[in-house]
């Protein structure tokens, strides 16, 4: 049996809300979101809070603790005093929908607005190659759980909602350098991007995103400033850009083998074979292999908005759940000859 | 089916909290900090700096890094290594030629910036604790803008640590010439490396060095170098004051032998 500690959690919704304070028992070992699950089992059974895996990995209960962005499953209870009262806040920058629940749709937004890896012209899927040390800074930055604790915290928005259409945020960031750095991606104007729509001139490097990061990612000292300065190359500084131009540096940095920077385009019908001609063509050498190169079946359309995009989150679409990576039209099992998919087989089994 | 779920319907209210933040700790400390130290120190930067004495000692050749180079008409013939030919004026400190690029290179570093945008500008001055102005745009605009010009103090500071570099070296001087070796040798050569350290570490230099690069593997050398400035960046903050500590350490040991206050522990000659 624990002992009586206090707390004082924000209730309420878009209307109004207040602290309201708590007396509940809190046990060795237990962490925040322990507690928060105890006061729904007793005293506040309609408490509303969004939580998942309960093991940092998830990014779902991030809440404010004593002021704090923390996420409520990391932030242990030994950590505060045995007479410490505990307040316990939903996030601040984003609307509220109840309780410790907030409307996160914000950061689904951005992540929208950010073009995705562009494949490299002349080097088909499954044909990528990537040295370790070309890839090591972006794998950090796929360490992010999406907490979005560092797009709460930071000031840019948190204090100023005006600048929210400007202003991607430090998690979408690490994105366009993940992206930028990525030895394959053939976009070249990230760093364009990441000053005119993604407004990374508002960051000024405070480092509270830094701080409040539970995967402990560099966001600052790895992914903005970097950004920054390469964005310095490109627009701000006369000397890179005349030595790129005389030394010709886009070419050096292009991966060996390629024509040509541009983005690659889906293959045309020329190009392409059945599985069953691309099978009998691989075959001959008894190897296995995809046809990567074959023409996919259209898919029908996606169920996207007036807007042409689809819905941020399940909440605003028109389907209960999360919708099919593969399209809510499609049935599987999909037939034998629609599968990229071919099963290896022995040259003596012809 | 009944949902609690709405679409959303235009701009939607944040959580009413009254209180500006909920901090419990003592988040107030370390601006409080910083503005102390910050403003300590850039007063006894901007006397030293203007005083125009006490900078040279004459017998071990010891010259502050806060007068070096010395090219003022008004520096004496021995400590001037490149030539005198700044006007004799009070207003113009004596290193005039380098002093506003070391100004402006610690007024554009990273560390600094992120120490004085949150302690005098307070924006914010701690996470989570709301920045004391109704608008805010950043690095977006002018003046601000030019923060972005921090490379170029950046290469300005590689030639002045060569300059301190070759301060620390000829100051092996004995008195009455030749070899000589004593405690303000130590004191000026760990004030060098340690600027070496800081100016090294700058983000800067990190990105030019190689953080630049899309492909590491094709460039050995400067992935090696690029690996070595950043461990030193990770210490980036701590070398950025250590460097304070140090500049006004060897500044005030000179200043104390120069004015006869203190004599300069000899080890040889």
């Amino acid at each position: 049996m624990g002992e009586k500690r206090n707390f004082r959690v924000w209730r309420g919704d878009d209307s109004s809300g207040q602290l309201q304070d708590f007396q509940v028992e809190v046990n060795e070992g237990e962490v925040v979101l322990d507690i928060i699950h105890r006061l729904q089992a007793t005293q506040a059974p309609d408490l509303a809070v969004r939580w998942n895996c309960k093991a940092g990995k998830c990014g779902s209960c991030s809440m404010e603790i004593n002021g704090k962005p923390r996420l409520g499953c990391m932030t242990r209870m030994s950590t505060f005093e045995p007479t410490e009262t505990v307040t316990v806040t939903p996030l601040r920058t984003f609307p509220v929908i109840r309780d410790l629940v907030t409307d996160v749709s914000f950061n689904y937004q951005k992540a929208r607005e950010l073009p995705a890896f562009a494949p490299p012209a002349g080097v088909a899927p499954g044909e990528y190659r990537m040295q370790q040390v070309d890839v090591e800074r972006s794998q950090e930055f796929r360490k992010c759980i999406e907490c979005f604790l560092c797009q709460n915290v930071c000031h840019v928005i948190r204090d100023h909602e005006e600048n929210k259409p400007a202003f991607a945020g430090p998690r979408f960031f690490i994105r366009a350098a993940e992206l930028d750095m990525h030895p394959l991606d053939a976009r070249t104007d990230r760093k364009d991007m990441a000053v005119e729509e993604q407004g990374i001139g508002y960051c000024n490097i405070t480092k509270c995103c830094t701080e409040v990061c539970p995967e402990h990612i560099k966001i600052t000292d790895n992914a903005i400033i970097p950004m920054k300065e390469r964005a310095v190359d490109r627009r701000y500084d006369p000397i890179a850009w005349l030595g790129s131009k005389i030394f010709r540096r886009d070419q050096l940095d292009r991966p060996a083998g390629y024509a040509t920077t541009a983005v690659a385009s889906r293959p045309n019908a020329g190009t392409t074979s059945s599985p069953a001609e691309h099978a009998a063509a691989a075959g001959a050498q008894g190897d296995i292999s995809m046809n990567w190169h074959r023409e996919a079946a259209v898919g029908h359309a996606a169920p996207v908005g007036p807007d042409g995009k689809l819905p941020v989150t399940e909440f605003t679409g028109e389907l209960a759940g999360a919708q099919s990576p593969f399209g809510d039209d499609v049935a599987f099992p999909m037939a034998v000859q629609d599968i990229t998919y071919q099963h290896p087989t022995k040259p003596d089994e012809h | 089916m009944t949902t609690t779920a709405t679409r959303p319907a235009g701009q939607r209210p944040r959580a009413a909290i009254a209180a500006k933040t909920l901090r419990t700790d003592r988040w107030w400390l370390a601006p409080l900090l910083t503005v102390s130290l910050l403003t300590l120190w850039v007063a006894y930067a901007t006397v030293r700096a203007f005083m125009q004495k006490w900078y040279w000692v004459d017998d071990y050749h010891y010259l502050t890094p806060f007068y070096s180079p010395c090219v003022s008409t008004g520096c004496v013939p021995e400590s001037a290594e490149f030539g005198r030919f700044l006007p004799n004026w009070p207003i113009i400190p004596f290193a005039a030629v380098t002093l506003p690029f070391l100004l402006l290179f610690r007024l554009t570093c990273y560390y600094y910036r992120r120490a004085y945008y949150r302690s005098f500008w307070a924006s914010p001055p701690a996470c989570a604790v709301p920045d004391g102005h109704k608008s805010y745009s950043g690095e977006t605009r002018f003046p601000l803008i030019f923060q972005n010009a921090h490379r170029y103090f950046f290469y300005a500071a590689i030639l002045i640590s060569i300059i301190n570099t070759w301060d620390a070296i000829v100051a092996f001087h004995g008195k009455g010439g030749g070899f000589g070796f004593g405690l303000g040798n130590l004191v000026l050569l760990g004030n060098v490396v340690m600027l070496w350290a800081y100016t090294l570490s700058c983000h800067s230099c990190r990105h030019i060095v190689g953080g630049r690069l899309k492909h590491f593997s094709k460039h050995p050398v400067r992935y090696r170098a690029w690996g070595f400035v950043s461990k030193l960046n990770a210490k980036h903050m701590q070398l950025a004051w250590i460097t304070l500590g140090t500049l006004m350490l060897t500044d005030a040991y000179v200043m104390a032998v120069s004015a006869g206050w203190i004599s300069d522990l000899r080890f040889f000659h």
